[in-house]
Protein backbone atom coordinates (compact mmCIF):
# COMPACT_ATOMS: atom_id res chain seq x y z
CA UNK A 1 0.00 0.00 0.00
CA UNK A 2 2.49 2.15 0.99
CA UNK A 3 5.40 0.89 -0.46
CA UNK A 4 8.31 3.42 -2.18
CA UNK A 5 8.78 4.16 -5.89
CA UNK A 6 12.11 2.45 -7.44
CA UNK A 7 14.87 4.69 -7.77
CA UNK A 8 14.99 4.89 -11.53
CA UNK A 9 10.98 4.74 -11.58
CA UNK A 10 10.92 8.51 -12.78
CA UNK A 11 12.84 7.32 -16.51
CA UNK A 12 10.31 4.69 -17.15
CA UNK A 13 7.41 6.91 -16.41
CA UNK A 14 7.74 8.38 -19.78
CA UNK A 15 8.05 4.98 -21.38
CA UNK A 16 4.96 3.49 -19.54
CA UNK A 17 3.51 6.79 -20.14
CA UNK A 18 3.72 6.57 -24.21
CA UNK A 19 2.83 2.90 -23.89
CA UNK A 20 -0.28 3.98 -21.96
CA UNK A 21 -1.96 6.51 -24.52
CA UNK A 22 -3.73 3.86 -26.68
CA UNK A 23 -5.89 3.50 -23.68
CA UNK A 24 -9.45 5.09 -23.99
CA UNK A 25 -10.51 6.99 -20.33
CA UNK A 26 -9.04 8.78 -17.77
CA UNK A 27 -8.72 5.16 -15.67
CA UNK A 28 -6.88 2.86 -18.56
CA UNK A 29 -4.71 5.33 -19.77
CA UNK A 30 -2.56 5.66 -16.48
CA UNK A 31 -2.40 1.85 -15.83
CA UNK A 32 0.74 -0.03 -15.31
CA UNK A 33 0.67 -2.54 -18.36
CA UNK A 34 -1.25 -5.69 -17.87
CA UNK A 35 -2.41 -4.47 -15.00
CA UNK A 36 -6.37 -5.09 -14.60
CA UNK A 37 -8.52 -2.24 -14.98
CA UNK A 38 -12.13 -2.20 -14.22
CA UNK A 39 -12.92 0.40 -17.23
CA UNK A 40 -16.17 0.77 -15.63
CA UNK A 41 -20.13 2.26 -15.67
CA UNK A 42 -20.95 2.97 -12.09
CA UNK A 43 -23.18 4.60 -10.15
CA UNK A 44 -25.16 5.63 -6.76
CA UNK A 45 -28.69 7.31 -6.20
CA UNK A 46 -30.11 8.94 -3.33
CA UNK A 47 -33.76 8.26 -2.58
CA UNK A 48 -36.28 8.33 0.61
CA UNK A 49 -34.82 5.98 2.95
CA UNK A 50 -32.12 4.73 1.80
CA UNK A 51 -29.38 4.38 -1.57
CA UNK A 52 -29.10 2.25 -4.38
CA UNK A 53 -25.60 1.12 -5.88
CA UNK A 54 -25.36 0.33 -9.59
CA UNK A 55 -22.32 -1.29 -11.79
CA UNK A 56 -21.42 -2.96 -14.73
CA UNK A 57 -19.69 -6.21 -14.60
CA UNK A 58 -16.59 -5.95 -17.25
CA UNK A 59 -12.81 -6.33 -16.34
CA UNK A 60 -10.34 -5.92 -18.67
CA UNK A 61 -6.68 -6.22 -19.78
CA UNK A 62 -6.35 -4.63 -22.84
CA UNK A 63 -8.75 -5.93 -25.35
CA UNK A 64 -9.14 -8.88 -23.82
CA UNK A 65 -12.63 -9.25 -21.22
CA UNK A 66 -10.55 -10.56 -17.78
CA UNK A 67 -13.76 -11.14 -15.97
CA UNK A 68 -17.14 -11.19 -17.34
CA UNK A 69 -19.54 -11.26 -14.33
CA UNK A 70 -17.12 -9.81 -11.72
CA UNK A 71 -19.00 -7.76 -8.63
CA UNK A 72 -17.41 -3.87 -8.36
CA UNK A 73 -19.72 -3.56 -5.25
CA UNK A 74 -17.92 -4.33 -2.34
CA UNK A 75 -19.36 -4.16 1.31
CA UNK A 76 -17.47 -1.63 3.66
CA UNK A 77 -19.78 -2.37 6.64
CA UNK A 78 -23.19 -3.48 7.35
CA UNK A 79 -25.48 -1.04 5.74
CA UNK A 80 -22.25 0.68 4.05
CA UNK A 81 -21.03 -0.19 0.37
CA UNK A 82 -19.00 1.14 -2.53
CA UNK A 83 -18.28 0.89 -6.39
CA UNK A 84 -14.98 0.48 -7.57
CA UNK A 85 -13.31 1.98 -10.51
CA UNK A 86 -9.61 2.38 -12.03
CA UNK A 87 -7.01 -0.19 -10.95
CA UNK A 88 -8.50 -3.58 -9.70
CA UNK A 89 -5.65 -4.25 -7.76
CA UNK A 90 -5.33 -0.74 -6.24
CA UNK A 91 -9.61 -0.58 -5.85
CA UNK A 92 -9.76 -4.11 -4.12
CA UNK A 93 -6.51 -3.00 -1.49
CA UNK A 94 -8.16 0.12 -0.53
CA UNK A 95 -11.96 -1.16 0.27
CA UNK A 96 -10.26 -3.46 2.50
CA UNK A 97 -8.13 -1.34 4.56
CA UNK A 98 -11.37 1.21 4.72
CA UNK A 99 -13.33 -2.52 5.98
CA UNK A 100 -11.03 -3.14 8.30
CA UNK A 101 -11.18 0.13 9.85
CA UNK A 102 -15.00 0.79 10.06
CA UNK A 103 -15.06 -3.23 11.66
CA UNK A 104 -12.62 -1.80 14.36
CA UNK A 105 -14.23 2.00 14.72
CA UNK A 106 -17.95 -0.25 15.18
CA UNK A 107 -16.36 -2.63 17.71
CA UNK A 108 -15.06 0.75 19.75
CA UNK A 109 -17.74 3.51 19.34
CA UNK A 110 -20.32 -0.13 20.10
CA UNK A 111 -22.40 1.72 17.16
CA UNK A 112 -23.42 1.74 13.47
CA UNK A 113 -20.81 3.52 11.55
CA UNK A 114 -21.89 7.09 9.38
CA UNK A 115 -21.86 6.88 5.61
CA UNK A 116 -19.77 10.08 5.82
CA UNK A 117 -17.31 8.52 8.13
CA UNK A 118 -16.58 5.50 5.37
CA UNK A 119 -16.45 8.21 2.70
CA UNK A 120 -13.77 10.07 4.39
CA UNK A 121 -11.73 6.98 5.06
CA UNK A 122 -12.01 6.17 1.84
CA UNK A 123 -10.83 9.97 1.03
CA UNK A 124 -7.68 9.98 3.11
CA UNK A 125 -6.23 6.82 1.87
CA UNK A 126 -7.00 7.80 -1.54
CA UNK A 127 -5.40 11.58 -1.25
CA UNK A 128 -2.80 10.60 0.84
CA UNK A 129 -1.68 7.63 -1.77
CA UNK A 130 -2.90 9.48 -4.74
CA UNK A 131 0.89 9.29 -6.92
CA UNK A 132 0.24 5.16 -6.29
CA UNK A 133 -2.95 4.62 -7.07
CA UNK A 134 -4.91 4.97 -9.70
CA UNK A 135 -9.05 4.47 -7.91
CA UNK A 136 -12.12 6.72 -8.23
CA UNK A 137 -14.61 5.42 -5.54
CA UNK A 138 -18.15 5.90 -4.74
CA UNK A 139 -19.18 5.79 -1.32
CA UNK A 140 -22.36 5.23 -0.58
CA UNK A 141 -25.06 3.73 2.00
CA UNK A 142 -27.55 3.70 4.94
CA UNK A 143 -26.99 4.83 8.35
CA UNK A 144 -29.32 6.52 11.06
CA UNK A 145 -27.92 9.89 10.90
CA UNK A 146 -28.34 10.43 7.10
CA UNK A 147 -30.54 8.19 6.34
CA UNK A 148 -28.90 7.67 3.12
CA UNK A 149 -25.99 9.15 1.43
CA UNK A 150 -23.69 8.79 -1.68
CA UNK A 151 -20.12 10.79 -1.79
CA UNK A 152 -18.10 10.78 -4.66
CA UNK A 153 -14.05 10.04 -4.68
CA UNK A 154 -12.79 10.69 -7.83
CA UNK A 155 -8.97 10.32 -8.98
CA UNK A 156 -7.04 12.91 -6.83
CA UNK A 157 -9.09 12.14 -4.00
CA UNK A 158 -11.20 14.59 -3.16
CA UNK A 159 -14.86 13.79 -1.48
CA UNK A 160 -18.11 15.30 -2.10
CA UNK A 161 -21.53 14.55 -1.17
CA UNK A 162 -24.14 14.29 -3.71
CA UNK A 163 -27.29 13.26 -4.60
CA UNK A 164 -26.32 10.79 -6.92
CA UNK A 165 -22.97 10.05 -8.46
CA UNK A 166 -21.71 8.52 -12.06
CA UNK A 167 -18.32 7.08 -12.09
CA UNK A 168 -16.04 4.92 -14.65
CA UNK A 169 -15.60 5.37 -18.36
CA UNK A 170 -19.03 4.23 -19.27
CA UNK A 171 -19.89 7.51 -16.69
CA UNK A 172 -19.21 9.89 -19.97
CA UNK A 173 -21.53 9.24 -22.68
CA UNK A 174 -24.82 8.91 -19.61
CA UNK A 175 -24.39 12.30 -17.48
CA UNK A 176 -27.04 13.94 -20.37
CA UNK A 177 -29.55 11.04 -19.08
CA UNK A 178 -29.25 10.93 -16.03
CA UNK A 179 -29.40 15.01 -15.75
CA UNK A 180 -32.51 14.77 -17.19
CA UNK A 181 -34.26 11.96 -15.54
CA UNK A 182 -33.31 12.35 -11.91
CA UNK A 183 -35.87 13.97 -9.37
CA UNK A 184 -35.71 14.15 -5.93
CA UNK A 185 -37.38 12.18 -3.77
CA UNK A 186 -37.63 8.99 -5.53
CA UNK A 187 -39.07 5.85 -4.83
CA UNK A 188 -36.66 2.63 -4.17
CA UNK A 189 -38.09 1.62 -7.16
CA UNK A 190 -38.20 4.82 -9.20
CA UNK A 191 -34.31 5.23 -8.53
CA UNK A 192 -33.90 1.68 -9.01
CA UNK A 193 -35.13 1.44 -12.92
CA UNK A 194 -33.10 5.13 -13.18
CA UNK A 195 -29.81 3.03 -12.59
CA UNK A 196 -30.57 0.29 -14.73
CA UNK A 197 -31.82 2.28 -17.52
CA UNK A 198 -28.48 5.03 -17.24
CA UNK A 199 -26.16 2.15 -17.02
CA UNK A 200 -27.52 -0.19 -20.14
CA UNK A 201 -26.98 2.42 -22.19
CA UNK A 202 -23.32 3.06 -20.88
CA UNK A 203 -22.76 -0.33 -21.41
CA UNK A 204 -24.07 0.16 -25.03
CA UNK A 205 -21.61 2.74 -25.69
CA UNK A 206 -18.50 2.10 -24.02
CA UNK A 207 -16.61 -0.54 -25.52
CA UNK A 208 -14.85 -1.44 -21.88
CA UNK A 209 -18.16 -1.27 -20.03
CA UNK A 210 -20.58 -4.81 -20.54
CA UNK A 211 -21.59 -7.85 -19.14
CA UNK A 212 -24.46 -7.74 -16.89
CA UNK A 213 -25.87 -4.96 -14.30
CA UNK A 214 -25.48 -5.46 -10.53
CA UNK A 215 -27.43 -3.38 -8.13
CA UNK A 216 -27.74 -3.51 -4.40
CA UNK A 217 -30.23 -1.33 -2.29
CA UNK A 218 -29.13 -0.35 1.01
CA UNK A 219 -31.90 0.95 3.47
CA UNK A 220 -32.36 0.70 7.10
CA UNK A 221 -34.49 -2.93 6.68
CA UNK A 222 -31.31 -4.66 5.28
CA UNK A 223 -29.25 -4.69 1.73
CA UNK A 224 -30.84 -6.54 -1.46
CA UNK A 225 -28.63 -7.53 -4.15
CA UNK A 226 -29.89 -8.24 -7.62
CA UNK A 227 -28.71 -8.74 -11.41
CA UNK A 228 -29.77 -8.28 -14.90
CA UNK A 229 -28.18 -10.95 -17.09
CA UNK A 230 -26.80 -9.61 -20.23
CA UNK A 231 -30.32 -10.40 -22.74
CA UNK A 232 -32.42 -9.09 -20.51
CA UNK A 233 -31.24 -5.13 -20.12
CA UNK A 234 -33.31 -2.45 -20.66
CA UNK A 235 -31.69 -1.35 -23.04
CA UNK A 236 -29.39 -2.62 -25.85
CA UNK A 237 -29.69 -5.61 -28.39
CA UNK A 238 -30.73 -8.50 -26.71
CA UNK A 239 -27.90 -11.62 -27.11
CA UNK A 240 -24.89 -9.14 -25.79
CA UNK B 1 17.76 -1.89 -26.97
CA UNK B 2 21.49 -2.72 -28.30
CA UNK B 3 23.23 0.48 -29.24
CA UNK B 4 26.70 1.16 -28.90
CA UNK B 5 27.61 5.02 -28.32
CA UNK B 6 29.72 5.80 -31.50
CA UNK B 7 31.06 9.24 -30.77
CA UNK B 8 29.51 11.10 -34.45
CA UNK B 9 26.02 9.99 -32.89
CA UNK B 10 23.88 13.11 -32.40
CA UNK B 11 22.92 11.99 -28.49
CA UNK B 12 26.60 11.61 -27.08
CA UNK B 13 27.63 15.46 -27.87
CA UNK B 14 24.95 17.33 -26.17
CA UNK B 15 25.01 15.64 -22.99
CA UNK B 16 29.24 16.57 -22.59
CA UNK B 17 31.33 15.65 -20.28
CA UNK B 18 30.82 12.21 -19.40
CA UNK B 19 33.30 9.63 -20.54
CA UNK B 20 32.86 5.68 -20.64
CA UNK B 21 30.23 3.99 -18.52
CA UNK B 22 26.62 3.71 -19.73
CA UNK B 23 25.05 5.77 -22.11
CA UNK B 24 21.58 5.75 -21.80
CA UNK B 25 20.25 8.44 -23.77
CA UNK B 26 18.91 6.48 -26.53
CA UNK B 27 15.98 4.72 -23.84
CA UNK B 28 14.39 8.78 -23.29
CA UNK B 29 15.08 8.70 -27.53
CA UNK B 30 13.11 5.55 -28.19
CA UNK B 31 10.68 6.62 -25.34
CA UNK B 32 9.98 10.08 -26.97
CA UNK B 33 9.98 8.22 -30.38
CA UNK B 34 7.66 5.57 -29.07
CA UNK B 35 5.33 8.72 -27.87
CA UNK B 36 5.24 10.68 -30.93
CA UNK B 37 4.35 7.69 -33.03
CA UNK B 38 1.39 6.59 -30.43
CA UNK B 39 0.12 10.52 -30.57
CA UNK B 40 0.76 10.95 -34.39
CA UNK B 41 -1.18 7.86 -35.25
CA UNK B 42 -4.03 8.20 -32.97
CA UNK B 43 -4.46 11.88 -35.03
CA UNK B 44 -4.05 10.41 -38.16
CA UNK B 45 -6.96 8.10 -36.98
CA UNK B 46 -5.36 5.45 -39.62
CA UNK B 47 -5.79 2.35 -37.09
CA UNK B 48 -4.37 -0.09 -39.92
CA UNK B 49 -0.99 1.43 -40.19
CA UNK B 50 0.38 -0.07 -36.61
CA UNK B 51 4.13 -0.44 -38.10
CA UNK B 52 5.00 2.64 -35.60
CA UNK B 53 4.92 0.91 -32.86
CA UNK B 54 8.23 -0.04 -31.22
CA UNK B 55 8.55 -3.85 -30.52
CA UNK B 56 7.35 -5.82 -27.54
CA UNK B 57 9.83 -7.49 -24.81
CA UNK B 58 9.45 -11.50 -24.93
CA UNK B 59 6.89 -12.94 -22.45
CA UNK B 60 7.01 -15.98 -20.80
CA UNK B 61 4.25 -18.45 -21.93
CA UNK B 62 2.27 -20.98 -20.27
CA UNK B 63 -1.55 -22.30 -20.63
CA UNK B 64 -3.04 -22.97 -16.75
CA UNK B 65 -6.58 -23.58 -16.13
CA UNK B 66 -9.50 -24.28 -12.91
CA UNK B 67 -12.88 -25.68 -12.64
CA UNK B 68 -15.13 -25.73 -9.97
CA UNK B 69 -17.63 -28.93 -10.04
CA UNK B 70 -19.58 -30.01 -7.46
CA UNK B 71 -17.63 -32.30 -5.56
CA UNK B 72 -14.29 -30.29 -6.20
CA UNK B 73 -11.69 -28.60 -8.52
CA UNK B 74 -10.18 -29.56 -11.12
CA UNK B 75 -6.28 -27.55 -12.23
CA UNK B 76 -4.73 -27.83 -15.52
CA UNK B 77 -1.41 -26.67 -16.72
CA UNK B 78 0.90 -27.29 -19.41
CA UNK B 79 4.38 -28.15 -18.83
CA UNK B 80 6.32 -25.87 -20.96
CA UNK B 81 8.93 -23.30 -19.35
CA UNK B 82 10.15 -21.04 -22.02
CA UNK B 83 13.46 -18.75 -21.78
CA UNK B 84 12.96 -15.86 -24.53
CA UNK B 85 12.32 -18.22 -27.59
CA UNK B 86 13.59 -21.46 -26.26
CA UNK B 87 12.41 -24.53 -24.63
CA UNK B 88 14.01 -24.44 -21.30
CA UNK B 89 12.04 -27.54 -19.85
CA UNK B 90 10.29 -29.45 -21.74
CA UNK B 91 8.72 -30.78 -18.90
CA UNK B 92 7.97 -28.64 -15.46
CA UNK B 93 5.57 -28.81 -12.48
CA UNK B 94 3.30 -25.59 -12.61
CA UNK B 95 0.84 -26.95 -9.75
CA UNK B 96 2.30 -26.01 -6.99
CA UNK B 97 1.66 -26.87 -3.48
CA UNK B 98 -0.05 -24.48 -1.03
CA UNK B 99 -1.77 -27.28 1.70
CA UNK B 100 -3.05 -30.42 1.69
CA UNK B 101 -6.49 -29.40 0.37
CA UNK B 102 -5.21 -26.30 -1.57
CA UNK B 103 -3.08 -26.81 -4.70
CA UNK B 104 -1.85 -23.06 -6.73
CA UNK B 105 -1.08 -23.00 -10.82
CA UNK B 106 1.61 -20.59 -11.50
CA UNK B 107 2.16 -18.51 -14.87
CA UNK B 108 4.63 -15.85 -15.49
CA UNK B 109 8.02 -15.74 -14.13
CA UNK B 110 8.89 -19.71 -12.90
CA UNK B 111 11.19 -18.30 -10.26
CA UNK B 112 8.39 -16.00 -8.76
CA UNK B 113 5.70 -18.46 -8.73
CA UNK B 114 8.14 -20.79 -7.22
CA UNK B 115 9.09 -18.93 -4.35
CA UNK B 116 5.77 -16.95 -3.98
CA UNK B 117 3.48 -20.53 -3.22
CA UNK B 118 6.43 -21.88 -1.48
CA UNK B 119 6.44 -18.67 0.93
CA UNK B 120 2.55 -18.81 1.18
CA UNK B 121 2.82 -22.27 1.86
CA UNK B 122 4.94 -21.87 4.60
CA UNK B 123 3.35 -19.11 6.39
CA UNK B 124 0.08 -21.57 5.77
CA UNK B 125 1.73 -24.73 7.81
CA UNK B 126 2.91 -22.33 10.63
CA UNK B 127 -0.66 -20.19 10.50
CA UNK B 128 -2.40 -24.02 10.95
CA UNK B 129 0.18 -24.84 13.95
CA UNK B 130 -0.85 -21.66 15.78
CA UNK B 131 -4.35 -22.15 16.01
CA UNK B 132 -4.98 -25.65 16.59
CA UNK B 133 -3.04 -27.50 14.02
CA UNK B 134 -5.99 -28.48 11.77
CA UNK B 135 -5.01 -30.33 8.88
CA UNK B 136 -6.46 -28.43 6.28
CA UNK B 137 -6.36 -24.86 5.66
CA UNK B 138 -9.02 -21.94 3.95
CA UNK B 139 -8.82 -21.24 0.82
CA UNK B 140 -9.80 -17.48 1.16
CA UNK B 141 -6.65 -17.48 3.58
CA UNK B 142 -4.05 -18.45 1.12
CA UNK B 143 -5.85 -16.00 -0.98
CA UNK B 144 -5.69 -13.06 1.08
CA UNK B 145 -2.03 -13.63 1.97
CA UNK B 146 -1.36 -13.74 -1.94
CA UNK B 147 -2.59 -10.59 -2.86
CA UNK B 148 -1.69 -8.93 -0.16
CA UNK B 149 2.08 -9.98 -0.98
CA UNK B 150 1.32 -9.38 -4.91
CA UNK B 151 -0.43 -5.84 -4.14
CA UNK B 152 2.94 -4.50 -1.75
CA UNK B 153 5.35 -5.39 -4.76
CA UNK B 154 3.05 -3.55 -6.74
CA UNK B 155 3.16 -5.75 -9.82
CA UNK B 156 7.24 -6.46 -9.92
CA UNK B 157 6.75 -10.10 -8.78
CA UNK B 158 5.25 -11.58 -12.31
CA UNK B 159 3.12 -14.34 -10.69
CA UNK B 160 -0.65 -14.69 -12.67
CA UNK B 161 -2.16 -17.17 -10.36
CA UNK B 162 -4.68 -20.12 -10.10
CA UNK B 163 -5.38 -21.32 -7.06
CA UNK B 164 -7.97 -23.75 -6.04
CA UNK B 165 -8.80 -25.86 -3.39
CA UNK B 166 -11.72 -26.99 -0.87
CA UNK B 167 -12.29 -26.57 2.97
CA UNK B 168 -15.52 -27.08 5.24
CA UNK B 169 -16.49 -23.86 5.49
CA UNK B 170 -16.74 -22.73 1.89
CA UNK B 171 -16.72 -25.93 -0.19
CA UNK B 172 -14.72 -25.65 -3.67
CA UNK B 173 -13.10 -22.41 -3.80
CA UNK B 174 -11.39 -20.99 -6.87
CA UNK B 175 -9.30 -17.57 -7.26
CA UNK B 176 -7.60 -16.00 -10.05
CA UNK B 177 -5.05 -13.81 -8.47
CA UNK B 178 -3.11 -11.18 -10.94
CA UNK B 179 0.34 -10.31 -10.63
CA UNK B 180 -0.48 -6.77 -9.36
CA UNK B 181 -2.89 -7.92 -6.62
CA UNK B 182 -6.11 -8.07 -7.90
CA UNK B 183 -8.20 -11.09 -7.24
CA UNK B 184 -11.83 -12.54 -8.39
CA UNK B 185 -13.28 -16.21 -7.07
CA UNK B 186 -14.73 -17.68 -10.46
CA UNK B 187 -16.56 -20.92 -11.66
CA UNK B 188 -14.03 -21.17 -14.06
CA UNK B 189 -10.35 -19.63 -15.16
CA UNK B 190 -7.91 -19.50 -17.44
CA UNK B 191 -4.12 -17.85 -17.39
CA UNK B 192 -1.01 -17.21 -19.03
CA UNK B 193 -0.36 -16.63 -22.84
CA UNK B 194 -2.51 -19.43 -23.65
CA UNK B 195 -5.30 -18.28 -21.95
CA UNK B 196 -7.57 -17.64 -24.58
CA UNK B 197 -7.54 -20.83 -26.18
CA UNK B 198 -7.94 -22.29 -22.98
CA UNK B 199 -10.95 -19.93 -22.24
CA UNK B 200 -12.35 -20.68 -25.68
CA UNK B 201 -12.94 -24.48 -24.68
CA UNK B 202 -14.71 -23.48 -21.20
CA UNK B 203 -16.93 -20.81 -22.74
CA UNK B 204 -18.07 -23.51 -25.31
CA UNK B 205 -18.61 -26.37 -23.08
CA UNK B 206 -18.76 -25.16 -19.12
CA UNK B 207 -22.06 -26.31 -17.57
CA UNK B 208 -22.79 -25.88 -13.34
CA UNK B 209 -23.70 -29.75 -13.21
CA UNK B 210 -20.59 -31.43 -14.57
CA UNK B 211 -19.39 -34.64 -13.04
CA UNK B 212 -15.99 -34.81 -11.92
CA UNK B 213 -15.10 -37.29 -15.67
CA UNK B 214 -16.45 -34.52 -17.18
CA UNK B 215 -15.07 -31.70 -15.60
CA UNK B 216 -11.58 -33.49 -15.78
CA UNK B 217 -12.26 -33.81 -19.60
CA UNK B 218 -13.23 -30.32 -20.13
CA UNK B 219 -10.01 -29.29 -18.12
CA UNK B 220 -8.23 -31.28 -20.36
CA UNK B 221 -9.34 -30.49 -23.47
CA UNK B 222 -8.53 -26.85 -22.06
CA UNK B 223 -5.19 -27.08 -21.60
CA UNK B 224 -4.57 -29.02 -25.59
CA UNK B 225 -5.74 -25.99 -26.66
CA UNK B 226 -2.99 -24.13 -25.10
CA UNK B 227 -0.51 -26.76 -25.78
CA UNK B 228 -1.46 -26.70 -29.76
CA UNK B 229 -2.57 -23.13 -30.25
CA UNK B 230 -0.22 -21.42 -28.32
CA UNK B 231 3.40 -20.92 -29.09
CA UNK B 232 4.67 -20.42 -25.15
CA UNK B 233 2.48 -23.74 -24.20
CA UNK B 234 3.62 -27.24 -24.92
CA UNK B 235 4.60 -30.39 -24.05
CA UNK B 236 2.46 -32.75 -21.59
CA UNK B 237 -1.11 -32.02 -19.58
CA UNK B 238 -0.47 -31.73 -15.93
CA UNK B 239 -4.19 -32.34 -14.05
CA UNK B 240 -4.96 -32.16 -9.91
CA UNK B 241 -8.29 -32.87 -8.54
CA UNK B 242 -8.98 -31.53 -5.22
CA UNK B 243 -12.16 -33.32 -3.67
CA UNK B 244 -14.64 -32.11 -0.56
CA UNK B 245 -14.00 -35.20 1.14
CA UNK B 246 -10.13 -34.25 1.03
CA UNK B 247 -8.71 -36.33 -1.15
CA UNK B 248 -6.17 -35.02 -3.91
CA UNK B 249 -5.25 -36.70 -7.16
CA UNK B 250 -2.12 -35.35 -8.65
CA UNK B 251 -2.13 -36.06 -12.84
CA UNK B 252 1.33 -35.84 -13.08
CA UNK B 253 1.74 -35.91 -17.43
CA UNK B 254 -2.41 -37.05 -17.71
CA UNK B 255 -1.83 -37.01 -20.86
CA UNK B 256 1.60 -36.96 -23.22
CA UNK B 257 0.57 -35.76 -26.77
CA UNK B 258 4.46 -34.58 -27.76
CA UNK B 259 6.07 -38.10 -26.69
CA UNK B 260 9.14 -37.93 -29.03
CA UNK B 261 10.45 -41.44 -28.48
CA UNK B 262 8.89 -43.38 -30.87
CA UNK B 263 9.55 -40.75 -33.41
CA UNK B 264 13.13 -41.23 -32.48
CA UNK B 265 13.34 -44.72 -32.56
CA UNK B 266 12.09 -44.35 -36.29
CA UNK B 267 15.01 -42.37 -37.38
CA UNK B 268 17.54 -44.90 -38.91
CA UNK B 269 21.13 -44.06 -38.53
CA UNK B 270 24.55 -45.07 -40.08
CA UNK B 271 26.01 -48.18 -38.20
CA UNK B 272 29.23 -46.27 -37.41
CA UNK B 273 27.43 -43.74 -35.61
CA UNK B 274 25.88 -46.87 -33.46
CA UNK B 275 29.00 -48.08 -31.37
CA UNK B 276 27.31 -50.33 -29.36
CA UNK B 277 28.45 -50.96 -25.28
CA UNK B 278 31.90 -53.03 -24.83
CA UNK B 279 33.16 -51.94 -28.13
CA UNK B 280 36.13 -50.65 -26.21
CA UNK B 281 37.82 -53.56 -24.57
CA UNK B 282 38.57 -52.84 -21.09
CA UNK B 283 42.02 -54.33 -20.83
CA UNK B 284 42.52 -53.75 -16.97
CA UNK B 285 40.82 -51.93 -13.74
CA UNK B 286 42.35 -50.84 -10.47
CA UNK B 287 41.54 -48.24 -7.79
CA UNK B 288 44.53 -45.40 -6.18
CA UNK B 289 44.06 -43.74 -2.73
CA UNK B 290 44.36 -40.30 -3.57
CA UNK B 291 46.94 -38.30 -1.43
CA UNK B 292 44.64 -36.44 0.04
CA UNK B 293 43.11 -39.30 1.83
CA UNK B 294 45.80 -41.13 2.99
CA UNK B 295 47.27 -37.99 4.94
CA UNK B 296 44.29 -38.25 7.02
CA UNK B 297 42.02 -35.26 7.95
CA UNK B 298 39.78 -34.45 4.46
CA UNK B 299 37.68 -31.47 4.33
CA UNK B 300 35.17 -30.69 1.84
CA UNK B 301 37.03 -27.93 0.79
CA UNK B 302 39.88 -30.01 0.35
CA UNK B 303 38.20 -32.37 -2.12
CA UNK B 304 39.05 -30.80 -5.53
CA UNK B 305 39.99 -33.61 -8.61
CA UNK B 306 40.24 -36.78 -8.19
CA UNK B 307 42.84 -38.97 -10.33
CA UNK B 308 41.58 -41.63 -12.27
CA UNK B 309 43.61 -44.57 -13.47
CA UNK B 310 41.90 -47.29 -16.26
Amino acid sequence: MFSQPLAHHQHHQSLAEADAYHGKSAETRHLKPGELSTGTTIMAVQFNGGVVLCADSRVSTGSYVANRASDKIAQLHDHIWCCRSGSAADTQALTDYVKHYLSQLAIETGRLPEVKVAAHLMRRLCYQNKDYLMAGVIVGGWDPVSNGAVYNIPLGGACIPMPFALGGSGSTFIYGLVDAEYKENMTKDEALALVRKAVSHAMARDGSSGGIIRTLVATEEGNVKEFISGNKLPYGPAGW
Amino acid sequence: MSELTSNNNLSSSSTGGAAGGFNFDHVHRNALLQHQLATTSAASNNSSSNSSILPLATKTGTTIVGLVYANGIVLGADTRATNDTTVADKNCDKIHYIAPNIYCCGAGTAADTEKTTELIASQMELLRLNTGGADHSRVVTACTLLKRLLFRYQGHISAALVLGGCDPIDGPALYQIYPHGSTSKLPYTTMGSGSLAAMAIFEADYRDDLSEDEAVGLVRRAILAGIFNDLGSGSNVDTCIIRTDGSVSMGRNDIMPNEVGPLRAQVKRSEVMNIGKGTTPILKSSFVKSKMMMSGGVSLADVTVTAMET
